[in-house]
């Protein structure tokens, strides 16, 4: 109960924070509209149309590798709490979890999905 | 129940203003800093009644009243909503991370008993990894709100980076949490109390030397700032994600930079060098190796510990802001052969040898 009322007390304070931040920049600063200062900044070329189109899908796929290794990460904390009473079980245990995802890293590696040129 | 609730505000508030006034502190630091490192004078203009303070009255003062007064851009292209909530969304993690670390032992006042932790939980560790990892979409939306291909092109460089850096970073906290066997800062913090052999203090980075140095680099690449500082890139992107925000919104990123160095100050502070212990400080005063020691009233104590974190806070702040003025910008390839063929099979291997060694100290 006192663990969750110090997280809510501190997101209420901090979210009260940045909200206030956000308003009262919203609230002292003049503001006047000119074709100019509208467009996109692109270096002072006319904007070339909307961004929101196509990207490099290595971005995307840099994401999924991150998913996969990034719940190995969180597999792996419940067994470091526990390590202890775990031993020599849970050693070999996790060994073996981890040479899988080493065995998909190198796989990966091999393919080229981590190579930017 | 009033008490608790009471006494989280007051300490969120502290928590809260020392943070924020460490950001400002770190402006101040990072532009006479980055002068002395560049033979400039840096921030000496605006002043008070003559009186410039070295710069101080700049960065304290005059910023923020300009920040605060200056007309809030929003081009015409832009997704109003969540151009606004971006800045907000990259703030607000940071600082609510920083909360989650103890910046002292435990305070008494009469009877009641106060942990001077403001986020006060016992997966504490689980907690800030949370947080910081809430800190890519801060990026990631500025860069997609502002329908600007420049800032597009910061946003994917942003998220990509920060993804991949989170890999190393939680490789090594799982290590430290491997050492301790604990997910609780106060726990960690205070398995390092002991001194070994009675005189070298039995700070984490004694046992964890490997994971100290990933997360510092993982932190150093998640905060975004040079050699990491891709994302925003000004000789490339103009100013990467943050390209179409003016005024308080261009603050709120800026200050959020400042907020994550002394975030992962903060963490490197109490995983590898005892966050609030002190050196031959026990709870009744200083106990020295040859045979002084020094009675100490409780509060002195406690504030000596609070002082000890934030001088080591610090340190760690002044020593980033001096990386990135002192390093040359990676080559994307660079950063992210780096952060996936160096930093990740390192921290992998730092893993299963820490592991290991605890198995042969067991027996």
């Amino acid at each position: 109960m006192e663990q969750s009322i110090s997280v809510l007390v501190t997101f209420l304070l901090v979210g009260t924070l940045v909200a206030i931040m956000v308003s009262i920049g919203w609230l002292l600063g003049p503001r006047t509209e000119t074709p100019a200062k509208g467009e996109a900044f692109e270096c002072g070329n006319p904007p070339s149309g909307s961004a929101w189109g196509r990207f490099p899908v290595k971005f995307y796929m840099t994401a999924i590798i991150f998913i996969i290794f990034d719940v190995e990460v969180v597999f792996l904390y419940p067994w470091a709490v526990l390590f202890d009473r775990l031993g020599w079980f849970g050693f070999v245990e996790m060994l073996i979890f981890l040479t899988v995802l080493g065995v998909g890293l190198l796989y990966v590696w091999q393919k080229g999905a981590l190579e930017w040129d | 129940m009033l008490t608790v609730v009471v006494v989280s505000v007051i300490k969120a508030l502290i928590v809260i203003g020392m943070v924020l006034n460490l950001a400002g502190i770190l402006g101040w630091v990072e532009r006479k800093g980055s002068a002395l490192i560049q033979d400039r004078i840096g921030a000496n203009r605006a002043a008070i009644f003559g009186f410039a303070g070295a710069g101080l009255v700049n960065t304290l003062l005059a910023d923020p009243i300009k920040f605060l007064t200056k007309e809030d851009v929003i081009p015409r292209g832009v997704d109003r909503l969540l151009h606004t909530l971006a800045p907000c969304v990259a703030l607000f993690p940071a600082i609510v991370a920083f909360a989650a670390v103890p910046f002292g032992d435990r305070l008494r006042i009469g009877d009641m008993v106060v942990n001077l932790q403001a986020v006060e939980i016992d997966v504490g560790v689980l907690f800030l990894l949370a947080m910081t990892s809430l800190g890519v979409y801060g990026v990631v939306l500025g860069g997609w709100a502002s329908n600007n291909r420049l800032s597009l092109l910061g946003g994917i460089r942003g998220s990509a980076q920060m993804i991949s850096y989170e890999l190393a970073m939680g490789l090594a906290v799982v290590a430290v949490v491997l050492t301790y066997g604990s997910l609780d800062f106060q726990e960690i913090v205070r398995r390092q109390g002991h001194m070994i052999g009675g005189w070298i203090p039995a700070w984490g980075i004694l046992y964890q030397p490997l994971a100290f140095l990933l997360l510092l680099i993982a932190g150093i690449a998640e905060t975004k700032r040079a050699p990491f500082d891709l994302p925003e890139g000004e000789s490339e992107i103009v100013s990467g994600y943050f390209t179409e925000y003016s005024g308080i919104k261009y603050l709120m990123f800026f200050m959020t930079d400042f907020v994550e160095i002394a975030v992962v100050s903060a963490v490197v502070t109490t995983f590898f060098f005892g966050g609030w212990q002190v050196p031959f400080l026990a709870s009744e005063g200083f106990v020295f190796p040859w045979g002084w020691s020094v009675p100490l009233p409780h509060v002195v104590v406690v504030l000596l510990q609070v002082a000890a974190y934030m001088v080591k806070v610090f340190i760690f702040c002044c020593l980033q802001v001096l990386v990135r003025w002192t390093m040359p910008r990676l080559r994307y390839d660079q950063l992210m052969w780096f952060g996936w063929k160096v930093m990740l099979p390192l921290g992998l291997a730092n893993l299963v040898v820490t592991a290991l060694v605890l198995l042969w100290i067991q027996g």
